[in-house]
């Protein structure tokens, strides 16, 4: 296949990006859009050029590193996909892609596809943890957890913080994100004694990050990755409004 | 208010705030809709509730002064947080499609309540207006006409002779269509209120609400047209 790509460059934070065309040729249908770029690069240095950062590391859709809005959408056409798991059998030959950073007041720009989501570190430091006293672990029976609250609770954690909900969002918000990290732990019987300040404090820092309002489109929901549910959105809301009412803080 | 919580300062307060006016905007227009009902079945009704709504003390200067604060309140609650939403994207895509996971209605929100904004501008200039003039600065609380019979539904009658009007009108409700096939459900997760059993009937009753209102007021207005 051979493909024409315009592709974010972008020196620094600083700088002023634009889009770049590249042609690249001699793609084949079982390369991952990844490697389609790693081709582009070997290409780059080639002929001496600066080659594009992008970020990347496990490329097995479950280290959150690859990002890319890729023709439009976060992680490419594909749903349910990282774009490590995005393969160029879903291009033609001929076709032009455009390939850009995620692009978010709470996502500044390093360097050309690479944007920096420390923010989402962040928000985790606020309040995505449960404090316990170490020492030996008492026998998993003692505290009942339903099967129902536990696959919730894994579901909400199988969110690998890629911010592709931001990225895709029409206003950056990281709601989908968030009320990911709050209710993986407050589903929990040993996260629920944390519960109020956890999504107070969380909540603050997103605000604090720059991140916009929900305005329920949904459209975070269809592109994650890891088909995060807008039903965490919703608990994050109750729970938030509760502990605003009930906090003492 | 604590400096932690900040109730007013949230982004998730301001969707609440956004939510319940939004709420309770739409019961208001179900009883606006009821009483405009009133005026193709008998004229009498609508004479006598049109009276009692324009006269009731309670109704007048407490529940409406209520209501329009809830309206500017929606209005320009929505109109910031649009400010604040564009904000956190300073730098737009070069290629978007967002249409591929997101409604059209859900995204532009903000324009089908900029069109609803302007068409209560012209509602007002209407009939709240000319309500006000002749009640509270002319000072006429009768609620008759020269002839000595009741006003409000040869007044209703009035307005909708004009086509051009009524074509405002008919546009300014398919806004509030769209508007509401978003706003109804939104508001309901925007609070928290979503449960497997009961969230596909909210969604229903959304949908079927966000088109049967719009479209109720539109044939009130169109039958009146043609009833010349």
């Amino acid at each position: 296949m051979k493909l024409l790509l315009k592709i974010w460059r972008q020196k620094n934070a600083n700088t002023q990006g634009k889009l770049v065309e590249y042609v690249v040729d001699h793609v084949s249908p079982d390369m991952s859009f990844l490697e389609m770029l790693d081709v582009l690069n070997e290409n780059l240095v080639d002929k001496n050029e600066e080659p594009i950062a992008f970020d990347h590391d496990c490329r097995e859709g479950i280290c959150g590193m690859c990002s890319l809005y890729i023709n439009g959408r976060a992680h490419g056409p594909q749903t349910g996909v990282t774009t490590c798991q995005l393969h160029m059998r879903s291009f033609k030959d001929g076709d032009t892609i455009y390939i850009e950073p995620w692009k978010a007041n709470g996502f500044p720009v390093i360097k050309d596809l690479v944007v920096d989501r420390s923010a989402f570190d962040r928000i985790i430091q606020a309040g995505g943890y449960v404090s316990v006293n170490t020492g030996a672990a008492q026998d998993a029976n003692c505290i009942p957890v339903s099967k129902q609250d536990a696959d919730k609770a894994f579901s909400a954690a199988t969110c690998i913080g890629c911010g592709a909900c931001v990225a895709t969002c029409k206003n950056a918000s990281a709601m989908l994100f968030v009320s990911a990290k709050v209710s993986q732990l407050s589903l929990l019987p040993q996260g629920k004694i944390e519960a109020k300040d956890r999504v107070l404090n969380m909540v603050k820092q997103m605000d604090a990050e720059g991140f916009g309002n929900c305005t329920n489109t949904g459209a975070c929901e269809i592109e994650c990755p890891k088909g995060i549910s807008l039903e965490n959105i919703a608990r994050m809301n109750r729970e938030y409004l509760v502990a605003t009412i009930t906090s003492e803080k | 208010m604590s400096e932690q919580t900040g109730l007013l300062k949230s982004s998730l307060s301001k969707k609440y705030l956004m939510a319940i006016s939004g709420l309770f905007l739409i019961i208001f227009l179900t009883q606006h809709f009821i009483i405009n009902l009133l005026s193709v079945f008998s004229a009498d009704a609508f004479n006598n509730t049109s009276h009692f709504m324009g006269t009731n003390p309670l109704i007048q200067f407490v529940i409406q002064p209520i209501l329009i604060l809830g309206v500017v309140f929606h209005f320009v609650m929505g109109f910031l947080l649009e400010k604040q939403n564009r904000a956190a994207r300073p730098q737009k895509y070069a290629f978007s499609n967002p249409s591929a996971n997101s409604t059209w209605m859900s995204r532009y929100m903000i324009l089908s309540g900029a069109v609803i904004f302007w068409f209560l501008a012209l509602h007002f200039y209407d009939f709240w207006f000319p309500e006000i003039n002749t009640k509270f600065i002319q000072g006429d609380m009768s609620g008759l006409n020269i002839d000595g019979n009741f006003r409000y539904h040869e007044e209703l009658l009035h307005k909708f002779t004009n086509p051009i009007r009524v074509s405002i009108y008919i546009l300014a409700f398919i806004f509030l269509s769209l508007h509401l096939l978003h706003g109804f459900q939104s508001a309901f997760q925007s609070l928290g209120a979503r449960h497997p059993k009961y969230t596909p009937c909210i969604k229903n009753l959304g949908t079927l609400y966000a088109v049967a209102i719009p479209l109720g007021f539109a044939i009130i207005a169109i039958y009146h047209f043609f009833s010349h």
